[in-house]
């Protein structure tokens, strides 16, 4: 590297013959002039742009309140047929907010034992785990189909064919004053084990749980 | 009476010779003629806009020129259209998940030439996709995106997806069955993204799931954000046009004599 010939200029203004240069002072008053209005600026961009980012983004960090929906009485689900149920799933924005879900009761040479209190009642989504159309129960193959890219599920909403990732998102479900209530949504592996929701097409056996992680606007309910 | 209007680039012999001394003065009906020029004078004494007028306008082009040139202006056009018949959409439009699909159903049914504007809107966006696309490839297989004009391919390509950007928050608007559902695939295609795919449909959907405010931030995305972009970018992509040039299509040789390949206007 060439060598730098000319003089080395002290570090001190009143070295360098600076008119009103003062004892010991490093920092021109020009340079301290624009580092100030350089950081001046700074602070009045970042007072607007921060507050309006965070406002955009904040939705992301909000949990959505959990609610249950009474949607029948207990003696209307029987263990073996679905019963397709219409409830609220998102307040506030009319029929768009409601969603369809499948519900039957617990069946213990299907399901195995009973988990917890949530497990009383099967509540199966209609949202479609490939991309989120909503599917349909065919009682007759006994298989959820779905219309739009051909995703097949089995009767416990597992899947049976097609391009989904995972078995169907399924509802929390409880019994209070001998009415059946849905709560909110989980999704499951392929050993139907809970985990918080994740969207349609994220795959969460394996590694897909890592890829694919839990947000903080949706998660399961807790010692569950 | 001084004028400095942009003058084209025609050759000296053409041009009207200015006047000498002894010739008469224009009458004051001439002059009241000439009353739209004399504003412009006006303005342009005080701005200088006419020099950056006439080197955005009358550019050298090269030889060879032709109708496939004009698909970036047509582009643009398209936009305009858009951004034209978008505002006065606007209007009517409410972006309410229980009111949109009724002010969009006024507006078709109802509105004087709502239907009309409307369609502009639609079919204007589907158009300026294609274009768009062929504009792309005009560049493509001309070659001119070859330096020293990659930055502005660069920031083509950017446009390019700002209007895909455009077309997938537009179909949502309609509020229909097939917009509806069309967002929801959509928006979960953008979540099928590793690691920050969740996150992103959070942002997108300001929730979990569809929910009160979605449409509404699927508005402004539509027409305040993107639009804003869009319109800063066409700006320097113009800029770079001009700055640069348009390039000869790639079947023109250059003139190998060099008495030929001298510049006259």
């Amino acid at each position: 590297m060439a060598k730098d010939r000319r003089k080395a200029k002290s570090k001190y203004t009143a070295d360098r013959s600076i008119p009103g240069a003062f004892e010991g002072e490093t920092v021109t008053r020009r340079r301290f002039m624009t580092g100030t209005v350089h950081a001046s600026g700074a602070i009045a961009g970042a007072a607007i742009a921060l507050p309006a980012l965070g406002f955009a983004i904040g939705p992301v960090f909000e949990k959505k309140p959990v609610q249950w929906e009474a949607i029948g009485p207990v003696d209307d689900f029987g263990p073996d047929e679905y019963i397709p149920k219409v409830f609220t799933e998102t307040y506030g924005i009319g029929d768009v907010g409601k969603t369809t879900a499948y519900v039957r009761q617990h069946n213990e040479s299907i399901d195995g034992p009973q988990k917890d209190e949530y497990d009383a009642f099967v509540a199966i989504s209609t949202k479609c785990m490939h991309l989120g159309c909503p599917v349909r129960y065919s009682s007759a193959a006994e298989r959820f189909i779905c219309p739009c890219h051909g995703g097949v599920y089995d009767f416990q909403g597992k899947r049976a064919g097609g391009p989904p990732v995972r078995p169907l998102d399924r509802f929390y479900t409880r019994i209070r004053n001998g009415q059946v209530e849905v709560g909110p949504r989980y999704s499951v592996n392929a050993e139907l084990r809970r985990f918080s929701p994740r969207y349609p097409g994220e795959p969460i056996d394996g590694i897909g749980q890592y890829l694919y992680p839990s947000r903080p606007t949706a998660r399961k309910l807790p010692n569950s | 009476m001084k004028l400095k209007l942009p003058a084209p680039p025609i050759p000296a012999s053409l041009k009207s010779p200015p006047r000498r001394p002894d010739e008469e003065r224009p009458s004051k009906v001439e002059g009241a003629k000439e009353a739209g020029i004399s504003a412009v004078d006006w303005v342009d004494e005080r701005t200088s806009l006419s020099g950056g007028v006439r080197w955005m306008l009358f550019r050298k082009v090269p030889r060879g020129t032709n109708w496939a040139y004009t698909l970036g202006s047509a582009t643009m056009f398209a936009f305009l259209n858009q951004a034209m018949t978008g505002v006065f959409l606007a209007m009517y439009y409410d972006p309410s998940a229980t009111n949109a699909y009724e002010s969009a159903r006024y507006i078709t049914n109802e509105a004087f030439l709502g239907e009309f504007v409307r369609g502009m809107h639609k079919w204007g966006s589907t158009v300026m996709v294609v274009l768009v696309f062929l504009h792309m490839g005009r560049t493509f297989f001309w070659g001119a995106y070859k330096y020293p004009r990659e930055l502005n391919w660069v920031v083509g390509a950017v446009l390019l997806v700002l209007t895909m950007l455009m077309s997938f928050t537009g179909y949502l608007l309609p509020f229909d069955q097939k917009s509806y559902w069309a967002t929801i695939v959509g928006v979960n295609i953008n979540g099928t993204g590793p690691l920050v795919g969740p996150y992103l449909n959070d942002f997108l959907l300001a929730g979990p799931d569809f929910g009160a405010t979605t449409l509404s931030r699927f508005y402004a995305i539509h027409m305040l954000l993107v639009p804003g972009l869009i319109a800063a970018l066409i700006g320097a992509h113009l800029y770079l046009v001009a700055r640069l040039g348009t390039t000869a299509p790639p079947w023109l040789k250059a003139e190998k004599n060099p008495e030929l390949r001298k510049e006259s206007v």
